[in-house]
C-alpha cells in the first residue's frame, strides 16, 4: 500500500465542504484529498451522500461551505459545464449513457471537455480496453447489456483524457462475474497512468483495490485509512461487509 | 393461413369507411348521390396491397423472423449518390412544367419542408416540445411586410432581417423555457405563439391588424416580375423580350426557394453528424450526463432554438413573397399544430422522413380538394393509424452504421 505522499499537493481536495438540496443537509464538513496516481475510494450506505459528493465537485448542487480544489484550481462555483475541461471525468450513477445514439456518438460526446483541440484520442487504447465496445460501435448504447453499458460510461468518461476519473457504483445492478471485469478494468486503467476516485456501496471489493478509503456516514467522513485497514475495521466489518463471512 | 388475410381485410374495412364518405357520396345538384363502387374499389385495392406487402416481406424473410441485419437496411451507396445528384435536378426543373395553381402548391410545399425542418431541429434533433413554432413563421412573414411598409426594404433585404429577427426572438423565447421541460414547456411556447398572432392582430395601427398588409414579389437584378413596372425600372419579360406571364414570379420564388431549401437540408444533415447536433441529441437523452461532459446546456438549447426560428422565419417570407399578402390568420395554433404534425409523421429527427411528410401533408389535400371538410378527420385519422403501425414515424432516424473493417 502506497503511503500517503503529504509533500506532495494534492490532485484533489475538499475542505470542509458542506452541501444542501434546499433545506436538507446532505454532506456536513467533508474534507478528503485524493493525490496522483492513487486509487481511492469512498464506501457508504445507501443515501449517505456519495453521489452528492461528487456531483458537489461539479456544483450541482454547489457546496454551500467549505471549498474544493483540483489540481491547485478552486472549482467551488465553477458551472457544472466548465469542470471536466480542467480534466476530471465522471462516471455517473447508473451509467447514464444516452441509449438512442450509437457506442462511438456517445464515446465522441466524451471528448466534448478537449474542446477546440481536436487532439487525436487514443481509440485503440481505448478498444483495447473495451474490446466489446469495438465490436458494438455502430449499435445503439442502449441495446447494451448492463455490463456493456457500464464499459460504455467508462470509455465515454477515459475519452477527454482526464487526470482523475470519478466512478459512482459501478459495480451496481451488475453479475458477480462482470464485477470483477470491471474492478480489473479499473486497476489497469489507474496502471496506464489515470487517478481514480471510486465511490462504492460494494466496500469489500473496492477496499480491495484501494490505496486509501474514506466511509461516509449521513454526509459526515467517519472513518479513513488504507485499505487494508479499512478491511480490517472492526467497524467497517459490521456495518458494510456483513461480519465477513466472505473473506477471500 | 386465415390470419394471413385477417390484416388486409381490416384494412380494406378501414379504407371502406374512411372513403365512403369521400369518393362515395357525389353531389348532384341540390342532392348527394350514393355510389358504392368507388370506395368499393378503394377497399379492394387496399386489401390486395397489403397482401401484396405481407408476401413481399415473407419472400424478404423467408424461414425464421430474425430480425434484419442493420447493414443489410443501409441504402446501397450508389443509389443514394445518383438520387442526391438526380433529385435536386428534377426539383429544379418541375416548375417549368407546371400549371399556375401547381406551381403554388409546390411553392408551399417547399415552405413547409422549410418549417418542418426547422421545426425538427428544436423538436426532433433537441427534444424540446415547442407548440409555438408558428410565433417565428408569423415574424419572417412579418419581417417583410414591415420592413417593406416602414422600411422600404425589398425581398432581398427581407430574408436577412426576417431570419435574424426570428432567431433573435428564439433565443429570447428560449431564455426563459430553458429550465422547463415537457407539459410545461409546451404550455410556455403555445401561449408565446398566440401572443405573437395576437399582438399582430390587434397593434392596427402597425401591423393592419385582420386586414393584413400587402407584399411586393422579389425581384431579380432589379427587375420586377409584374406586366408594368414601378417607375423606370424594366420588367423582366420586356427585358428578356418575352412574353407576359404571371408564372414567372412563381418560377422565380420556386427556384430560390428550392435553392435555400437544399442549402438547409445540406447544412442540418451536416450539423447532425457535428458536436453541436450531436449534443442536441446529447441534451434529450440525458442532461445530467451532458454536463458533467463538458457540455453547456444553456448555449446548446438556445442554439436549437434560434437555428430552428431562422429557418422558420426564412420559410415566413418566402410565404409572404409568394402569396403577395399576409395577414394574422395565417398563424394560428393549427399551423403550429400541423407543422408539428409533420415532424411526428415523418419520425423525430429523421430528415428524409420530414421532407416526405411535409409534402405528401400539402399536396394531398389539394388532390382531395374536393373534400376539404374531411381533410382534418383524415388528417387525425391517419395519425392515429401512425402512432399504431409505425409509432416512430414513417422513415425511423437511422442510426449511421459503422462497418467491421475485417471479419
Ligand atoms: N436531487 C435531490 N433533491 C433532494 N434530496 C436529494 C437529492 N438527491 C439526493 N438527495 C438526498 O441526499 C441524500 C444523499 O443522497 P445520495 O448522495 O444520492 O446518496 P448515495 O449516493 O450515498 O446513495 C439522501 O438523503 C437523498 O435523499
Ligand atoms: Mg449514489
Amino acid at each position: 500500500m502506497a503511503e500517503t505522499p503529504s509533500h506532495r499537493e494534492p490532485i484533489l481536495e475538499l475542505k470542509n465542504v458542506s452541501s444542501h438540496y434546499g433545506p436538507v443537509r446532505a454532506l456536513e464538513g467533508v474534507s478528503l484529498t485524493v493525490h496522483q496516481g492513487e486509487i481511492v475510494t469512498l464506501i457508504g450506505a445507501n443515501g449517505a451522500g456519495k453521489s452528492t459528493l461528487l456531483m458537489t465537485l461539479f456544483a450541482n448542487p454547489r457546496a454551500t461551505v467549505g471549498e474544493v480544489f483540483f489540481a491547485g484550481t478552486k472549482i467551488t462555483h465553477l458551472p457544472t459545464h466548465r469542470v471536466s475541461p480542467l480534466g476530471l471525468a465522471l462516471v455517473p450513477e447508473g451509467r447514464r449513457i444516452f441509449p438512442g445514439m450509437t457506442v462511438i456518438e456517445n464515446m465522441e460526446l466524451g471528448r466534448t471537455a478537449l474542446g477546440q483541440q481536436r487532439q487525436k484520442v487514443n481509440l485503440e487504447f481505448l478498444y483495447n480496453l473495451f474490446p466489446i465496445l469495438k465490436e458494438r460501435r455502430g449499435q445503439k448504447a442502449g441495446t447494451l447489456s448492463g455490463g456493456e453499458q457500464q464499459m460504455l460510461a467508462i470509455a465515454r468518461a477515459l475519452m477527454s483524457q482526464p487526470r482523475l476519473l470519478l466512478l459512482d457504483e459501478p459495480s451496481l445492478g451488475l453479475a458477480p462475474m462482470m464485477i470483477r471485469k470491471i474492478f480489473a478494468l479499473i486497476q489497469t486503467i489507474v496502471q496506464s497512468g489515470t487517478t481514480v476516485f471510486l465511490v462504492e456501496q460494494n466496500a469489500n471489493q473496492a477496499l480491495q483495490i484501494a490505496d486509501r478509503g474514506y466511509v461516509l456516514v449521513n454526509g459526515q467522513i467517519r472513518l479513513t485509512g488504507t485499505g487494508h485497514e479499512l478491511l480490517t475495521n472492526p467497524e467497517v466489518r459490521q456495518a458494510y461487509l456483513g461480519k465477513l463471512t466472505h473473506r477471500e | 393461413m386465415g390470419a394471413f388475410f385477417i390484416q388486409p381485410l381490416i384494412t380494406a374495412a378501414l379504407v371502406l369507411v374512411l372513403t365512403a364518405p369521400i369518393s362515395g357520396l357525389v353531389l348532384d345538384g341540390y342532392r348527394f348521390d350514393l355510389h358504392w363502387q368507388p370506395p368499393l374499389w378503394l377497399a379492394l385495392a387496399a386489401f390486395f396491397i397489403h397482401v401484396g406487402l405481407i408476401l413481399i416481406r415473407r419472400l424478404l424473410r423467408p424461414g425464421q423472423k430474425a430480425p434484419p441485419q442493420q447493414n443489410s437496411r443501409q441504402i446501397h451507396p450508389t443509389v443514394l449518390r445518383t438520387a442526391t445528384i438526380l433529385l435536386p435536378l428534377l426539383g429544379l426543373l418541375l416548375p417549368f412544367f407546371l400549371g399556375k395553381y401547381w406551381l403554388t402548391v409546390a411553392i408551399l410545399a417547399l415552405i413547409y419542408v422549410l418549417l418542418a425542418l426547422g421545426l425538427n431541429i428544436v423538436v426532433g434533433l433537441a427534444g424540446m416540445l415547442d407548440l409555438g413554432f408558428v410565433a417565428f413563421y408569423a415574424v419572417g412573414a412579418y419581417g417583410y411586410a414591415l420592413g417593406q411598409e416602414y422600411l422600404g426594404l425589398g425581398f432581398w433585404a427581407a430574408l436577412p432581417l426576417g431570419a435574424s429577427l426570428a432567431a433573435g426572438l428564439g433565443m429570447i423565447l428560449g431564455f426563459p423555457v430553458l429550465r422547463m421541460h415537457g407539459d410545461y414547456l409546451a404550455i410556455v411556447t403555445l401561449g408565446f405563439g398566440e401572443i405573437i398572432r395576437l399582438i399582430l392582430n390587434n397593434w392596427v395601427s402597425f401591423t393592419g391588424g385582420p386586414n393584413g398588409m400587402r407584399v411586393d414579389s422579389p425581384t431579380l437584378l432589379g427587375l420586377e416580375f409584374s406586366r408594368r413596372a414601378k417607375e423606370g425600372n424594366v420588367p423582366f419579360h420586356e427585358f428578356l423580350g418575352i412574353d407576359y406571364s404571371s408564372n414567372h414570379r412563381h418560377i422565380f420564388i420556386y427556384l430560390i426557394l428550392f435553392l435555400v431549401v437544399l442549402a438547409t437540408l445540406s447544412l442540418v444533415t451536416r450539423l447532425k453528424h457535428m458536436p453541436l447536433g450531436r449534443s442536441w441529441e446529447a441534451l434529450r437523452e440525458d442532461e445530467i450526463a451532458c454536463r458533467s461532459l463538458g457540455i453547456n446546456h444553456v448555449t446548446v438549447k438556445l442554439s436549437a432554438f434560434a437555428l430552428g426560428a431562422m429557418i422558420g422565419g426564412i420559410g415566413g417570407v418566402f410565404f409572404a413573397a409568394s402569396q403577395g399578402f399576409v395577414n394574422p390568420t395565417s398563424f394560428t395554433f393549427f399551423e403550429s399544430a400541423l407543422i408539428l404534425a409533420i415532424v411526428v409523421l415523418g419520425g423525430l429527427g429523421s430528415i428524409p422522413g420530414v421532407i416526405i411528410a411535409a409534402i405528401v401533408i400539402t399536396v394531398l389535400p389539394e388532390l382531395l380538394r374536393d373534400f376539404s371538410d374531411y381533410r382534418v378527420l383524415v388528417f387525425g385519422l391517419a395519425m392515429v393509424c401512425m402512432m399504431i403501425w409505425r409509432p416512430k414515424g414513417l422513415v425511423q432516424n437511422r442510426r449511421p452504421v459503422f462497418q467491421r473493417r475485417s471479419a
